[in-house]
């Protein structure tokens, strides 16, 4: 494998027509998030029933997949992929940015986001969101520091590997953090499960690695970059062990929440009668997202295969945590167990949600700016490589 | 000071008292005018403040006990046009309940449940929501950032979001838009010896359906009544222990 | 040389403006009532200082009867009055709160859950006495009541 080199990419005009279309998301979510500091949250479909919506759900798919991205980094420095080493440092580049991106719409959506002072500064231990914020920016100087060791000549492969495996370790701890947010929730049957860490673990995987090939194919080829059909397919069955591992620990969630009998009102609400929800579960997160992926790479194992792959994984997963963060709130709270509810508003009955216009542009925002932001880091900084084709594909 | 390059007893003395003088005075000023910690506080940790909840006494035709929280607290008329029953604060709330096996039916209010083990108060991320030392479950409004954890962790759906800019406050309760609050049990009441207005309101309708007092108290007539009939904590499962108890329900 | 200078000359021509500065001022409304012992600059200075101090104190610790530190007491003489004698909320420029902030750009969050303005009720601002019926002293009187007929009826 020859060495690799670097280069920024060149502002042709279609990559500035790429930046402009961006911002232009990024200024409706910007349009959003005025409005709605304006008037309140009571111009979104948010409400005292579903109190985190479809903003959330893009939040929370940026973090879980920029914790996957730098998956790809991990690979060389950590498992000793020659072929991805080309590909570590626009993967932690893109990791910072998702993050970022993710992170925007987050305290964006805040009540009070003029209080982020307060949410750095005043932490409650007991929360695991608190340590949440802690890992989040740890993520940033770490990846920051892996990404400067990376560009930095002539340190000794130790460092680089310790940097790796600290990288590699963290966004383990922050990805389990992230899905307990939900697993620690004792009150909605829908999370209280322990089983919702390693979820988001195997989440993680799939949506970094999908969102990766997406992004770095998409300015490769803006920059008329070649991306070998070997690598492609390489990283196209990978992905499908990914999708594999997401289904597997969605398929023991669900059998072993249906074997109890108190949680059998959720699982008969996600599974049969949720709807939308149910439509969500199974089309479009295990068919679309898990099913079809995994035949593509595997029974047909192509570039064509791969890029359809990583699309479907990206839906399916926007899906899956739709499903998740929504449904697990539509389903009503069980506070009266054996009693059905003659009065009182909205008690004992499924929580309707339809998004607003200003939910859906705050969350496209946060793609939107994720994806900018790397733009503008490959144009400034030397991390994307010039020579990912068939030739140099290490044996 | 003398001349030798060492600092004698004396500076160090003296200094040092310089020093200390300099730490304590902003402190000893702010409190001679700002109130003094040294005083017992109000919130008495030897207390816990509780509600019993008869739900046979309650007339699922009465909703006084809402009305009178609303009217004390300010809540229930934020949002004007724009404002849905979704989006409007419930502090309180009445519910019909029917037995599923045997058909009976039973009414009886519902709010924050003043929990021993908060879960609202675990999962807050900047420490806003917070439980008293007599037990009573508050929101810090100071710091709160609206992130709504807490709702999505309360098994009661206790708390509420605010949607919308209040347009007139109640003086007994601050509250404002992108915060999130839930019953406070009266503290602004309980701290200067008055009963929460919901139980105010049910005396004066006639039921006394809802019973107030401190629960650390054998001789309280709550304790006595917890004592001698049976009573359930809602989502008894998840060992809240909350401070508030409903019977016949 | 001359940079330094001509900096030492711009800092010089300042000085007229801290030696009184109160031209510029805005034009504070006069409150009603006793002035504060501290005085003005000692209030001005540190009024945020204490009014968090005392916050902690009344929420998290429930002190409400010895520091006094609801904001309605400042309203018993910084409330500014309109035409018509109805005191003007936060949102008119005229507000007490606002005639200094506006000036120093500095936009107080307290009214966002405050209110600005003095309130009729004045039923929480002082201790329960046990002759008022809805005292908890008073509440436990009538239950000790209920409880005695109770027992007599039961005998």
């Amino acid at each position: 494998m020859e060495r690799t080199i670097y280069r920024t990419i060149k502002a042709t005009p279609g990559i500035w027509g790429m930046a402009a279309l961006l911002a232009a998301f990024i200024a409706a979510a910007g349009l959003s998030v005025l409005l709605i500091e304006e008037e309140g949250h009571i111009i979104t479909g948010m409400n005292n029933q579903i109190v985190w919506g479809l903003p959330h759900v893009f939040a929370i798919f940026l973090i879980v997949a920029a914790s996957g991205v730098l998956n790809v980094a991990s690979i060389s420095s950590v498992f000793n992929k020659k072929a991805y080493k080309p590909m570590a440092r626009f993967s932690a580049l893109l990791a910072m940015t998702v993050l970022l991106g993710g992170l925007a719409v987050l305290v964006l959506d805040l009540g009070r986001p003029d209080r982020l002072i307060i949410a750095m500064t005043k932490y409650n231990f007991t929360s695991i969101f608190a340590w949440n914020m802690l890992l989040y920016n740890g993520f940033f100087a770490i990846v920051g520091f892996y990404l400067t060791v990376q560009m930095t000549k002539g340190l000794s492969h130790k460092v680089h590997k310790a940097a790796g495996v600290a990288a590699f370790t963290w966004r383990l701890i922050l990805t389990t953090g992230t899905g307990s947010i939900f697993g620690w929730l004792v009150a909605r049957p829908g999370y209280d499960a322990a089983i919702m860490a390693p979820l988001f673990i195997a989440m993680s995987f799939a949506f970094g690695l999908a969102l990766f090939i997406v992004v770095t194919l998409t300015l490769f080829k803006l920059d008329g970059r070649i991306f070998g059909d070997k690598l492609m397919e390489r990283m196209g069955s990978l992905l499908g062990v990914f999708a594999a591992a997401v289904l597997y620990f969605t398929i023991v969630q669900h059998l072993t929440a249906m074997y109890a009998q108190e949680h059998a009102g959720i699982e008969r609400f996600i599974l049969r009668d949720g709807g939308i929800y149910t439509t969500l579960f199974w089309l479009v997160q295990v068919v679309l997202g898990g099913v079809v992926p995994m035949a593509l790479v595997f029974l047909r194992p192509s570039r064509q295969s791969t890029i359809l792959a990583s699309i479907l994984v990206i839906i399916g997963g926007l899906a899956q945590l739709y499903v998740i963060v929504v449904g697990g709130q539509a389903y009503p709270l069980e506070i009266f167990p054996g009693y059905e509810v003659l009065e009182g508003f909205n008690e004992g009955m499924v929580n309707a949600y339809s998004p607003s216009i200003y939910e859906l542009a705050l969350g496209l925002g946060g793609v939107a700016l994720a994806l900018l932001a790397a733009g503008v880091g490959a144009k400034i900084l030397r991390v994307l490589p010039t020579n990912l084709s068939d030739a140099n594909y290490p044996d | 000071m003398s001349n030798r390059a060492e600092m004698t007893r004396r500076d160090i003395l003296k200094s040092g008292a310089a020093v200390a003088t300099l730490t304590l005075a902003p402190g000893v000023t702010l409190m001679a005018f700002g109130g003094s910690d040294a005083k017992a506080a109000a919130a008495d940790a030897g207390k816990r403040w509780g509600l019993l909840i008869d739900a046979n006494k309650c007339d699922s035709n009465c909703s006084d006990c809402v009305t009178a929280c609303k009217t004390e607290n300010g809540w229930g008329n934020d949002g004007g046009a724009h404002s849905t029953p979704e989006t409007e604060s419930a502090w309180i709330r009445k519910v019909t309940l029917k037995d599923k096996n045997t058909g009976r039916e039973v009414s009886a209010p519902v709010m924050c449940q003043h929990c021993e083990s908060p879960p609202c108060v675990d999962v807050c991320p900047t420490g806003a929501s917070m439980q008293r030392v007599d037990g009573i479950v508050l929101v810090d409004k100071h710091i709160c950032i609206g992130c709504r954890y807490c709702m999505m962790a309360c098994p009661f759906k206790a708390r509420s979001f605010v949607h919308s800019d209040v347009p007139e406050q109640s003086v007994n309760a601050p509250r404002g838009k992108g915060v999130v609050e839930s019953c406070t049990l009266c503290v602004h009441r309980v701290d200067k010896g008055r009963i929460p207005a919901c139980v105010e309101a049910c005396e004066n309708a006639g039921h006394s359906a809802i019973l107030f007092g401190d629960l650390k108290d054998p001789e309280s007539p709550i304790s006595k009544a917890l004592k001698q009939y049976p009573s359930i904590a809602l989502r008894a499962d998840l060992e809240l222990d909350p401070g508030v108890r409903y019977q016949n329900l | 040389m001359r940079l330094i200078l001509a900096i030492l000359v711009l800092m010089g021509l300042s000085l007229p403006i801290h030696a009184d500065n109160h031209d510029i001022w805005p034009e504070v409304p006069k409150a009603t009532g006793e002035p504060h012992p501290e005085g003005n600059e000692y209030w001005r200075k540190n009024h945020m200082v204490l009014l968090r101090h005392d916050r902690d104190l009344t929420l998290r610790e429930g002190e409400r009867e010895d520091i006094q530190a609801s904001l309605q007491t400042c309203f018993d003489c910084h409330a500014v009055k309109d035409d018509a004698g109805v005191a003007v909320p936060f949102e008119d420029e005229r507000n007490f709160c606002r005639v200094c902030h506006d000036f120093v750009a500095v936009k107080p969050d307290c009214f966002t859950c405050h209110r600005a303005t003095p309130s009729d009720n004045v039923q929480n601002r002082m201790m329960a006495t046990p002759d008022e019926p809805n005292s908890i002293a008073a509440y436990l009187e009538r239950l000790k009541a209920l409880e005695a007929t109770e027992a007599e009826a039961n005998q």
